[in-house]
């Protein structure tokens, strides 16, 4: 089997006595959706942010594309083709919606006219066409998540790492971006979400993997994970398995 | 090309003032204020499109007065040689204390800080230094003559202030629209977002403050040619540092023509002020720093920037079009 | 040079004026832990301080140490209502707005005393400026002894202030979390403008214990706040204790330096300092990480 696009192995980050992230490793294949899933606080954001070179590990290791990338600074990686969107939204807020995801595009274009061409085809892809002029302060929540996406986008990665780019949509909102996430996985990009929508994570991941106070606690498929009593019990607290065990009748 | 013409206008209409107005006092004006544009304009590429606010642009501006008249009277070297090395100091010194302050990461307040501080250094030294002329100063002694880049006539200066300004002006359009120019307004509205799309910020940033103190050296090159006397208050002090960052923040911050507007805004009003309460030291700065809280208080996007939003707002209520959703996420 | 006898004396000079500027440090670094701006007004400030000390006595006949009563709350009402009318409004919470907002100010302020006053230094004469006390080992002018007992009794009151008085504490509870401060009903406003009262009290009073010993012109405030700022980056913004050691080991510095290097070159050895802890090492000796 080929290696894993991105292996994390090991990875611990301290924070003065805080143990935010602790000895997780998660693998990421080409070419397919990953999720990673847990309780609020468990360190998942800490791990993106460590993986995208936000932040530094304290321990562990990195491989992306069969080199070791830990410790490399973010815009080194975003050139090596590891994209991310940010969980509270970051536009460009000055500047137009072209113009922010312009800036991505530029990495792989020079010249300001390709760079546009560049812009406005991912705009199109992303379902913001309409709104290309606007000043990006005006987007909806939905708009600007679709910004933040089509941004990381337009820097061509072959790994996008989101941030619970779901987070804050309406279910119909939700309903629209989904088909717009498993076409990029159809291109060829491989995808790992931190996602809080079950729903999506069940339709669209295909392998999970569960971090609950800074250890991944299980992994799997979908299903596997959702009848794990080791994730429901990270979830709902101490004896929830078999309480909800009891409760179907087993 | 197209983007170049409303440059190519608007010099086109200022070259021509000399040839209508004779009157000396006018044309002095015009020509400081012009000066002034420029360390503005220099002042405008760091802060206006990189956000990066220096308190001490003097650093740079002196920097070109002294070395260029350091270099004739000392080293008898060439007038346009001496300004052309004036221009190169600026830029290299800006690059210096680009690597040095943006690799720490310093920003914000702090680099505002250490701005002010490199200039207050540079002020104190060029005050005891024997080769400035420490507190005498430096004289350039008069030879006026093309060679020795001096003019008797105040419409010729008027003339190569203008086309410094006209190169400034093309240079920040060429950068506007350039991957350079995206790259840095990327790092003035979100660092963290920009590296994420693989902006280098620290050396964008650097860029910007070797092309911004090449730029504010090039009006302290032209400063020491035109009134031929340099000494540390005038090179280093913060009048120019005041100044370098007031006429972009009236005239707008980030844009083209900013600078230039604000420069004939804020020497218009120290005019005034002299005319309404005579020439006592002093009232003309009260005046800038009030106008300075005036601006940032109702209009911190300055004229221009003002006037462009109120543009767009007027635009977006006549529209009938518009949909709601478009407003329901602003703020 | 390096003999007891006149380095004892210099250290001991140091420590006297690290003293004033600890307490123009306090101010500074307390409205940065509040407010977190760094207020480009406070040299101004300081200037303005000394010119009322300065008239207080020329105009009321009061000597400083008795002006400090009248200029202190003068001075903190004038900072209240900078902060409060001006800054808060015009700023609106954007940090690059505050910084040109104090920067105006400081330009208003120091140019409106230039404007008034002129550029003349003027100095005054009280009778115990030049009376020295005996410390066996050195000889101490008794102004500067003042100021340096002063500066402790000051401090000692706002610590009073900050622990045991409601207002000290919703101004720890600001600095901490202004958000939360503000949901369990705090007037954040209020509490930052009182912050930039208090800071700007600091000044009034360090200006009166300057003035036996000191120059007035309008650049003067600058000259002295530039060093306070190196002090306040060096022991941390924000940090108390940081002001304070900070400001007697710049006291000492610059006593020494002065020594060693004579007046001008001993000003640059601060800048120095202060760009190398920014550059180094931005969060001092105390602070919190920039």
């Amino acid at each position: 089997m080929a290696e894993p696009l991105l292996s994390v192995d090991r990875v611990t980050r301290r924070f003065g006595g805080l143990l935010a992230v602790d000895g997780a490793s998660l693998t990421a294949e080409e070419g397919r959706i990953t999720a990673l899933i847990g309780p609020n606080g468990a360190g998942k954001t800490t791990l993106f942010s460590i993986i995208s070179g936000f932040i530094e590990a304290s321990e562990g290791s990195i491989r992306y594309a069969g080199e070791d990338i830990t410790g490399e600074s973010p815009h080194r990686l975003a050139r090596r083709g590891i994209a991310r969107t940010f969980q509270i939204v970051q536009p460009f807020i000055g500047l137009s919606v072209r113009e922010n995801i312009l800036v991505g595009a530029h990495l792989r274009h020079r010249t300001r006219d390709s760079a546009l061409a560049a812009a406005e085809q991912v705009g199109r892809e992303v379902g913001l066409n309409e709104l290309l002029d606007r000043p990006a302060d005006t987007l909806t929540v939905a708009g600007r998540k679709r910004l933040e996406l089509a941004r990381a986008l337009a820097i061509e990665p072959k790994l996008l790492l989101l941030d619970e780019v779901l987070a804050g949509l309406n279910p119909s909102e939700i309903r629209d971006i989904v088909p717009v996430i498993r076409s990029l996985c159809a291109r060829g990009i491989t995808i790992v979400m931190i996602e809080h929508v079950m729903q999506a994570v069940m339709s669209l991941a295909e392998r999970v993997f569960v971090l609950a106070e800074g250890r991944v606690i299980a992994e799997g498929t979908p299903a596997q994970i959702a009848t794990n009593p080791v994730v429901i019990e990270a979830y709902l607290g101490h004896g929830a398995a078999a309480k909800l065990g009891a409760s179907n009748g087993q | 090309m197209k983007a170049l013409s409303p440059i190519a206008a608007v010099l086109a209409v200022l070259a021509v003032v000399p040839l209508i107005v004779h009157s000396n006092v006018i044309l002095n004006f015009l020509v400081v204020a012009l000066m002034i544009a420029l360390a503005g304009q220099g002042w405008n590429i760091l802060g206006g499109y990189g956000g990066q606010y220096s308190f001490g642009h003097a650093a740079f501006f002196g920097t070109g007065a002294y070395v260029t008249a350091i270099l004739q009277m000392r080293y008898g070297v060439n007038a346009w040689l001496g300004f052309a090395a004036g221009i190169a100091s600026g830029a290299a010194l800006g690059g210096a204390i680009g690597a040095l302050t943006f690799r720490s990461g310093l920003r914000g307040s702090y680099f505002a800080l250490v701005t002010l501080a490199f200039a207050e250094v540079l002020r104190i030294v060029a005050s005891v230094a024997p080769i400035t002329g420490a507190g005498v100063g430096t004289l350039i002694t008069l030879d006026i003559s093309a060679r020795a880049f001096q003019f008797q006539s105040r419409a010729v200066f008027y003339w190569v202030i203008l086309a410094l300004v006209g190169v400034s002006l093309v240079v920040t359009r060429l950068i506007e629209r350039s991957r350079f120019g995206a790259w840095l307004m990327a790092v003035r509205e979100n660092e963290d977002a920009a590296a994420a799309l693989g902006v280098d910020v620290s050396r964008v940033k650097s860029a910007a403050m070797v092309i911004s103190g090449a730029m504010t050296a090039a009006s302290g090159c032209f400063y020491a040619q035109y009134f031929l006397f340099v000494d540390s208050g005038i090179a280093y002090g913060t009048w120019i540092s005041i100044e370098a960052l007031l006429t972009p923040i009236i005239g707008g911050v980030g844009t083209l023509f900013g600078p230039l507007l604000g420069a004939l805004v804020v020497r218009s009003l120290g005019e005034l002020a002299k005319l309404v309460a005579g020439d006592a030291p002093g009232l003309d700065l009260i005046i800038y720093g009030a106008v300075l809280v005036a601006v940032i208080w109702f209009s911190p996007r300055g004229l221009i920037g003002g006037a462009v939003q109120a543009h767009k707002r007027l635009l977006r209520r006549l529209s009938p079009g518009t949909s709601c959703a478009g407003e329901i996420g602003r703020g | 040079m390096l003999s007891p006898v006149i380095l004892v004396p210099a250290i001991l000079n140091g420590l006297l004026t690290g003293a004033i500027y600890a307490l123009v440090a306090l101010g500074l670094t307390l409205i940065y832990g509040v407010l977190h701006i760094i207020n480009f007004a406070h040299g101004a400030l300081l200037s303005a301080a000394l010119f009322a000390a300065f008239f207080a006595y020329r105009v009321l006949g009061l000597d400083p140490y008795v002006a400090v009563f009248l200029n202190a709350p003068l001075f903190f009402a004038l900072g209240y209502a900078l902060q409060r009318f001006i800054i808060g409004p015009a700023s609106r919470g954007d940090d690059r707005n505050m910084l040109l907002v104090t920067l105006g100010i400081a330009v208003v302020i120091e140019n409106a005393l230039l404007y008034a006053f002129h550029a003349d230094t003027r100095t005054i004469n009280v009778g115990y400026a030049f009376e020295t006390i005996n410390f066996g080992i050195a000889f101490l002018a008794v102004p500067r002894v003042v100021g340096f007992i002063a500066v402790f009794l000051v401090a000692f009151a706002l610590w009073l202030i900050m622990t045991f008085t409601d207002t000290g504490r919703a101004i720890r509870a600001v600095a901490r979390e202004k958000l939360g401060a503000q949901l369990a009903g705090i007037d954040v406003a209020h509490i930052y403008a009182i912050t930039f009262g208090i800071g700007t009290a600091c000044v009034a009073v360090a200006a009166c214990l300057l003035i036996p010993t000191y120059y007035v012109n309008p650049h003067v405030g600058n000259a002295f706040v530039l060093v306070a700022f190196t002090i306040v980056v060096l022991g941390g913004m924000g940090s108390v204790p940081g002001a304070v050691i900070g400001a007697f080991l710049i006291g000492i510095v610059e006593s020494l330096s002065g020594l060693f290097l004579g007046e001008s070159l001993g000003q640059i050895g601060i800048f120095v300092i202060f760009i190398v802890v920014l550059l180094v090492r931005p969060s001092g000796l105390f602070g919190e990480r920039a």
